[in-house]
């Protein structure tokens, strides 16, 4: 059978650089970066937390894990995951709202000159960069004030 | 199973995300300014608030619900990625066993220490 996959023959490169592409590609590389750094944070984080209920006396265990991770390097890295928790999660709903047809303008006769839905999805992306900014700046003065 | 359903199950696994995920952003990194789920003075991370959580079984059920999803959302994601740069048939497979087992025995442990910590709070008397 015929496959129906287009290869990617621009490798790594082609998850990162959008050339000319517009403002939503590299939204796309964006969601892709925080996602994975997303991950790999979720994986650590699933060990670490689980000294809340090892050892002898969970509480000195508990107690051992946050001075490892206490000193300034890490809080940094945390607010960056807060960050990248903002933007991936309102650029996510972002891509499921376009996904389901919302905020792409009806579909219309393909007559010179050509729209396309780029434009429509302009504002809704703008938007999404605003909210995800709002949320981290209120993130990093919640950190600076407990800290 | 077909990747039409898993990509369904990857935009629902989202939606949950969203919200436990969001919830516990809240109460981890805006305890600050917002004052919520931590009853104790100090930071979210105090052993006083962590053990007061520990306790209730909302947290431990809804961190378990939010393993799950996370664990399928990320892994799934990241199969995804690794699959546009078009390894052939045998590497596909295992990578899709290989994220399978991961993603399996790390539900297994977080879910395992997410419903043990009520009984080690009371045990702790924290």
């Amino acid at each position: 059978m015929e496959s129906r996959a287009h290869p990617n023959r621009l490798g790594i490169w082609g998850w990162i650089g959008g050339g000319r592409w517009g403002f939503e590609r590299y939204l796309y590389s964006l969601h892709r970066v925080t996602g994975l750094g997303l991950l790999l944070y979720f994986l650590l984080h699933i060990f670490v937390t689980a000294f809340r209920v090892l050892g002898r006396d969970p509480q000195q265990s508990w107690a051992q894990a946050m001075n490892l991770v206490g000193g300034p390097f890490f809080k940094f890295g945390e607010y960056l995951v807060f960050a990248a928790f903002a933007f991936h999660a309102v650029n996510g709903i972002r891509l499921g709202m376009l996904e389901l047809g919302f905020a792409v303008g009806r579909p219309i006769e393909p007559v010179y000159p050509y729209a396309t839905s780029v434009g429509r999805q302009r504002p809704l992306a703008l938007a999404v960069m605003l909210v995800a900014a709002v949320i981290a700046l209120w993130g990093g003065y919640s950190f600076i004030l407990g800290n | 199973m077909r990747d039409r359903t898993l990509w369904t199950w990857h935009l629902f696994a989202g939606l949950v995300i969203l919200v436990f995920l969001g919830l516990h952003m809240v109460i981890m990194h805006l305890d600050a300014t917002l004052h919520v789920g931590n009853p104790f003075p100090g930071g979210a991370v105090d052993w006083a608030n962590v053990a007061a959580r520990m306790k209730s079984m909302f947290f431990a059920i809804t961190y378990v619900v939010l393993l799950g999803a996370a664990l399928f959302h990320g892994l799934y994601g990241f199969r995804n990625v690794l699959f546009e740069l078009n390894p052939g048939g045998g590497l596909r497979r295992l990578v899709d066993a290989g994220f399978t087992l991961v993603g399996l025995a790390l539900f297994v442990f977080g879910a395992w220490v997410a419903l043990a910590a009520p009984g080690v709070a009371m045990r702790m008397g924290g």
